[in-house]
């Protein structure tokens, strides 16, 4: 019988569907993994409310559970929670900086708020890391991003909302 | 009357419809950054009316889900305020309805936050997050609008002249909101104007625009009386779940 450890180490292999650096374990969207007699219980909590992604993933777990749950003569069960409500805090360091390496320029901290209040916090450009850089729109390709560019290097690039 | 559903259903009503409006500027928007930011934020309304709607279904019992709650109930039936079904109109029309909404739900969510009922609680402080971040995009093009050219000031200040009357629906008091107070679900929404209208006078003043004079307030979202608008918005919304009622993504 695995153990809960065991479950989460193997929800390590499931990637982001749209970060697919980084897997939903590092993204925070699995939140507990609770192990009984005859179930495994999976909470993940959406990043944004309106995330699309939430089915997939969800999907992507049942694929790769079900069948080993079942040779456990276990049910599997994947519930959606809202709380505590998801934070780019949860980033490890570890998955900022693959975040960086992707091309995406990681979310500072949240602790002030003022990414979410007015003040744009100074956002490294994680193509030339230069620090000349300028948000061009508060949204960007995904719910969780916002668009900037880069004045050395021109080029645009996308920067995890800080939430 | 189910009052813990009609409550539920109004929180879900005005951000499903306020989303299906913004979904409608795909392709639209004026510059493709403002295409992706409108439909960004309608993409977190739906995602908010999901869960709202889907705990109004709990709520009522009836067996009905957020999709059956969405699709297959008639215009009298929905419970949005009639600001949230104000058409589209031009980029300044559509900021100065999300800005009027948007000064609404930060108040409101962090109110709900506070509920005695966790499954409300948690909802709310997600959305929270959501909307604070809505609020200061529009509140910005409100300004940049406002305090803008000769021509854009013109247009938007005709926008909140238009806008304006119907947002009074958004502070509706009755035995819902009463039951809401009693039962600790939620705040009353006319306990919310005082910080709606100090958001809307810092803005206007930063934007240069006029409050309009006093008009009537339209009233009746909240009541299922509805302006002829929403029902083409429905009947775009729900055509094809209502023709093909067994079909599945």
């Amino acid at each position: 019988m695995r153990s809960a450890d065991d479950w989460l180490a193997l929800l390590q292999e499931v990637p982001d569907p749209e970060i697919p650096v980084l897997n939903i374990v590092e993204m925070g969207i699995v939140r507990n993994v609770d192990c009984q007699e005859n179930g495994v219980l999976v909470n993940i909590t959406p990043t944004y409310m309106g995330c699309p992604a939430m089915d997939a993933i969800a999907d992507d777990i049942r694929d790769k559970l079900t069948p080993l749950a079942q040779e456990e003569g276990r049910k599997l069960q994947v519930d959606l929670v809202y709380a505590p409500a998801w934070t780019t805090d949860w980033l490890s360091d570890g998955a900022k900086a693959k975040l960086e390496a992707y091309g995406i320029a990681p979310p500072g901290k949240t602790a002030d708020k003022r990414a979410l209040n007015g003040e744009a916090p100074s956002v490294r450009c994680p193509l030339c890391k230069s620090d000349r850089t300028e948000m061009v729109s508060l949204f960007g390709s995904t719910a969780c991003k916002a668009h900037y560019r880069c004045h050395d290097c021109s080029e645009p690039f996308d920067h995890f909302k800080c939430i | 009357m189910n009052t813990r559903f009609e409550y539920l259903l109004r929180l879900g009503d005005d951000a499903l419809i306020l989303g299906q409006q913004l979904g409608l500027w795909t392709g639209h928007g004026p510059v493709l950054e403002e295409d992706i930011a409108l439909t960004n934020i309608g993409l977190d309304q739906i995602g908010q009316a999901r869960a709202w709607l889907s705990l109004a279904g709990k709520a009522e019992n009836q067996g009905r889900d957020e999709d059956r709650l969405a699709f297959h109930r008639n215009q009298e039936g929905f419970r949005n305020a009639l600001l949230c079904e104000r058409p589209n109109g031009h980029f300044g029309d559509t900021i100065v309805r999300q800005f009027l909404f948007d000064a609404y739900a930060v108040p409101l969510h962090a109110a709900l936050a506070q509920s005695n009922d966790a499954e409300i609680a948690a909802i709310a402080l997600k959305s929270a997050k959501e909307s604070a971040y809505h609020l200061r995009h529009s509140r910005a093009w409100l300004v940049r609008l406002g305090d803008g050219t000769e021509e854009s000031h013109e247009k938007v200040q005709a926008s909140l002249d238009l806008m304006l009357p119907f947002a009074g629906d958004l502070f509706f008091s009755d035995e819902v909101t009463t039951a809401a107070t009693d039962e600790g679900w939620g705040p009353d929404p006319s306990d919310l104007r005082a910080d709606w209208e100090a958001i809307l006078s810092d803005t206007l003043s930063e934007a240069q625009l006029r409050r309009p004079d006093a008009v009537p307030e339209q009233i009746g979202g909240r009541q299922g009386r509805h302006t002829e608008q929403l029902s083409f918005l429905l009947a775009e919304m729900q055509v094809l779940p209502r023709t093909y009622p067994d079909a599945k993504w």
